[in-house]
């Protein structure tokens, strides 16, 4: 694994000071084993090793779409802070994920979002899983996010 | 329903083949033909710390695997179907408890199946989050 994240100067300093921790605050990216590899102003770039045990087809070795989901929800929500002047809970609204072909066995994937619209409300986000290239995708993902999530409500 | 079509064990079967669908600690429960499937919570399922919240991925993988399993049993697949492409509405927050799916076969053709997806929590009508998704056959057994 790379030593670390690149983070471009243009990216907002609430994420420059956290960005070596970003991701490991969210138990389930951890899980997936889901690595930060760049940020920058409105982007994100993320990284899943294979794994056996995220395997979603046996009999090919192909990882799980599930994983590629994941991963791509969490690539999606990275841009959108990489987006914002200030931490702000975010929450997905609505993700579409077009699939082109299987992910090779054996490979990593990278992840790569851009949050290409940001409203006082809403953040607007394509992302795409590939292993080499952005021109040779596994998957592409569109993706909208409600901006300052409302916390959960405790129990009555 | 045909009784050729794969019964609750060949289910069970499917998914327990399946690595990831043990990652994520998924079962299946039938009631007749139609399908159950069942994500016990546990801590790596989490995405927001402070809420708590379920990730929205977890949440997007437990309906594919549930769009999966009950095509298994509809359309009688000796293979796993590939997905063309799915959407997903996150409609509340995953809270830190059971998560329940079921999948309705909105068409099942020859080649190509469109599907629905539900998943809940506490309460049926309030759905925490929807799929539906196109997903590719493979041959008929």
């Amino acid at each position: 694994m790379p030593a670390g994240p690149k983070i471009a100067d243009d990216a907002p300093a609430f994420v420059r000071t956290a960005a070596n921790m970003m991701g490991k605050f969210t138990p389930h990216a951890v899980a997936i084993g889901f690595e930060v590899a760049a940020i920058s102003r409105a982007r994100a770039v993320g990284r899943v090793a294979y794994r056996e045990d995220l395997i979603g087809d046996p009999e090919t070795g192909v990882i799980a779409g599930g994983v590629v989901t994941a991963a791509l929800d969490q690539v999606c929500g990275m841009a959108v802070m990489a987006a914002l002047d200030e931490l702000t809970p975010v929450a997905t609204l609505d993700l579409r994920i077009d699939y082109m072909r299987a992910a090779t066995p054996g490979r990593d994937i990278t992840l790569s979002a851009h949050c290409y619209k940001l409203t006082r409300s809403i953040a607007f986000v394509r992302a795409v899983a590939f292993e080499d290239a952005e021109d040779d995708p596994i998957a592409n993902a569109t993706s909208a996010f409600m901006l300052t999530a409302r916390p959960a409500q405790p129990e009555p | 329903m045909s009784k050729d079509a794969p019964s609750l064990p060949d289910v069970e079967a499917i998914l327990a083949r399946v690595p990831y669908a043990a990652f994520l600690g998924v079962r299946a429960e039938a009631h007749g033909d139609e399908l159950t499937l069942i994500l016990p919570f546990k801590k790596p399922l989490i995405g927001n710390p402070a809420l708590p919240a379920l990730h929205g991925g977890a949440v997007g993988a437990f309906m594919e695997l549930t769009a999966f399993a009950q095509l298994s049993v509809v359309a009688r697949l000796t293979r796993l179907p590939k997905t063309i492409d799915i959407t997903i509405d996150y409609l509340r927050s995953g809270k830190p408890v059971e998560t329940f799916a079921r999948a309705r076969m909105v068409r099942v053709g020859r080649r190509v199946a469109n599907v629905h997806v539900e998943a809940w929590q506490n309460e049926r009508a309030a759905p925490i989050a929807a799929l539906h998704g196109n997903f590719l056959l493979a041959e008929k057994a």
